[in-house]
């Protein structure tokens, strides 16, 4: 087994004082002999926008369908404001779905796609019509309404399966990728309007997404998953700047690995020596590409100094990404606002705090 | 360019020469026919007239056939439906592990000649037959039942049993056609399962109970076999009626008239129903 570096305690822990709004407990799932949930234990807050984040067969999705009523979980239970969850059939849970496919009913016009959760539920007619004319004007889609769904774009086919998903004021909506199928540009302005929807609404939004950079930009809180447990839980800063494990700060965003070994209270890098107050064993730091400047334009003692040559840059508009290769082999990723020039030797430094110490979660 | 137009002809040749002379042609000829008479040694007589066509209009008789052949085949497609839609819903959401063996079961009769099919139910209508035996030995009854074969039971009973695999096999596929998520969804929306049904699958799976209801009228209206095997003469259809005027009574040109009728009205039903699931397709 690999060493454990001391417990680093990063999780956002719910205060005590507050009960959980919608509760995940111990939750696992197996398709036969293949574990697709471990355990899964989470607690999510009244108007809380929780993303569940993780590539393809993390088990985020099938979280997801624990949740709504599709799947069956094989152990633990859910709870929603303290009353048992998992036993009542989907249609009787009082939870919404937006699909990643939108899923909206092609034999039905879009107005007839929002009524239908007010019309299966026997809401009264007037009422049901005036409450779906208001969710389709909330999401700018009043003027569609006698439309087919085979006639609107992925875009407004979203919106509609939004608006058919908040008609009927669920307590928590489910999205299940729903930008994926959607173009880079409208993809963002369409994260910012889910966002904006969810402050105005203050519905408990449980976003499931594999983009790393859409978990970050949303959400109030995310959940990394991998194989089936959870990496890392916090707000998108927490695990930005505080990765847990070298899992979680390669997929969030790009990370250097530095891999050492610590001696009486000194990490040594390689290049790099570190003041730590880990225990004697080999460690991992993650540091972030941004961390690194040059060293010109800074002074001061806690600094850790480097020589490196560019080996290439990458232009990204907003900022530059420079592979350093430093001496004795160790090459590093840096991010700068400008490029310098590649080819040649420059003088780095970062802060020795920037470098976190990750806990080995898996033996890679 | 010039041999890729050469094999476009050649391609298309056959079945227009096909279509051209075992369609196309007949249809002209039935058609001449329904126009022509017989003359006093029986012989055709090459001169049009309507006398054909006012005497099939006339006679009470060809009405009351085509009537109860239209009903024959609307009870067919009434009980296919009704058995064939919950066979295809079952097979296409409950079957499981064993839906390939019951997709089966419903396509192997297929391969069974008409013919043996048929006998098989007189075999069980019989006056000694099957099912009056066993209502005998039971005490359902005193004497075996006689109304049971030669009757338009007996005819819809068969023509049922043989077009059912007609309305399931469209009705599964338009029901394996419909996206799990819709499903998912309207149940998520808060639909019980029975509203599910009602405004999901059912109105998604039209497009194949059309065609599959069209396929068993057309045929069971058409159908001569099961009213001569098992039929009375309460349970004459309009084929019959056609295959004596051909066969027995040798007057081909009232029996082209009353071809050319029968046509007229399948070819209506047919341009409804197509409209109808034109018009029942999403895609």
């Amino acid at each position: 087994m690999s060493s454990r570096p001391a417990e680093v305690q990063l999780e956002a822990t719910n205060s005590a004082a507050e009960p959980a709004f919608l509760r995940i407990e111990n939750v696992g799932k197996s398709f036969g002999a293949q574990r697709v949930l471990e355990s899964i234990s989470l607690d999510i807050q009244r108007g809380e926008f929780l993303t569940l984040l993780g590539e393809s067969g993390s088990g985020k999705t099938t979280l997801l369908r624990i949740v709504a009523g599709f799947e069956q979980a094989t152990a633990g239970q859910v709870f929603l404001e303290g009353q048992r969850l998992d036993t009542l059939p989907p249609h009787r849970r009082p939870i919404h779905t937006v699909f990643q496919s939108y899923a909206l009913f092609p034999h039905m016009s879009v107005f007839d796609n929002v009524a239908y959760g007010l019309r299966v539920r026997g809401c009264d007619r007037t009422e049901a019509k005036s409450r779906a004319e208001a969710a389709l004007a909330k999401v700018r889609m009043d003027s569609f309404a006698k439309h087919f769904p085979r006639q609107i774009s992925g875009g407004q086919k979203q919106r509609v399966a939004l608006a058919r998903a908040l008609v009927n004021r669920p307590k928590v909506l489910l999205l299940d990728e729903p930008l994926s199928a959607l173009d880079a540009n409208l993809r963002v302005e369409m994260q910012r309007e889910l966002k904006l929807l969810q402050q105005d609404l203050g519905i408990t939004f449980l976003f499931v997404t594999h983009d790393q950079s859409e978990a970050l930009a949303i959400s109030d809180r995310v959940v990394l998953l991998h194989k089936g447990k959870i990496e890392q839980c916090g707000t998108p800063r927490e695990i930005y700047v505080r990765p847990r494990t070298a899992y979680s700060a390669t997929f969030l965003g790009k990370s250097n690995l530095l891999r050492g070994v610590v001696k009486h209270g000194v990490a040594d890098c390689g290049i790099f020596s570190l003041p730590t107050q880990l225990p004697d064993g080999p460690v991992v730091f993650s540091l972030r590409p941004e961390a690194i400047a040059p060293a010109t334009a800074s002074s001061g003692d806690s600094l850790v100094r480097f020589q490196a040559r560019v080996r290439t840059e990458q232009f990204h508009g907003a900022n530059t990404l420079l592979a350093l290769q430093c001496a004795g082999g160790i090459e590093l990723t840096a991010r700068l606002a400008a490029p310098l020039g590649s080819g040649e030797s420059h003088s780095f430094a970062f802060r020795a705090e920037d470098c976190i110490p990750l806990e080995n979660s898996e033996k890679d | 360019m010039r041999s890729t137009r050469r094999n476009a002809l050649l391609v298309t040749l056959p079945p227009f020469a096909w279509i051209t002379l075992f369609l196309f042609l007949p249809y002209c000829l039935l058609f001449c026919y329904s126009f022509w008479s017989l003359g006093e040694f029986q012989q055709i007589v090459h001169h049009a007239t309507l006398a054909n066509y006012a005497h099939l209009f006339t006679n009470p008789l060809y009405l009351t056939v085509i009537l109860r052949s239209l009903r024959i085949a609307f009870s067919v497609v009434l009980l296919s439906l009704l058995i064939g839609y919950p066979l295809a819903y079952f097979l296409v959401f409950h079957s499981g592990r064993y839906r390939h063996l019951l997709y089966q079961a419903v396509i192997i009769p297929l391969w069974v000649s008409y013919l043996v099919r048929a006998y098989a139910w007189k075999v069980i209508f019989g006056n000694e037959g099957v099912l009056n035996t066993l209502l005998v030995w039971s005490h359902a009854v005193s004497h075996p039942l006689s109304s049971l074969l030669y009757s338009p039971f007996a005819v819809i009973v068969t023509l049922t049993h043989i077009y059912v695999p007609f309305v399931v096999l469209p009705v599964v596929a338009s029901l394996e056609k419909i996206p799990r998520e819709l499903l998912e969804s309207s149940s998520d929306l808060g639909a019980r399962p029975w509203q599910t049904f009602l405004r999901v699958i059912l109105p998604l799976s039209l497009p194949g109970v059309i065609s599959g209801a069209t396929l068993a009228f057309l045929l069971s209206f058409g159908d001569f076999l099961a009213p001569l095997l098992l039929g009375g003469p309460s349970s004459v259809m309009i084929a019959n009626i056609v295959a004596n005027l051909f066969g027995a009574d040798y007057n081909w040109p009232l029996g082209a008239a009353v071809a050319v009728v029968i046509l007229l009205i399948v070819v209506t039903i047919l341009s409804v129903t197509q409209r109808l699931e034109r018009r029942q397709r999403f895609a």
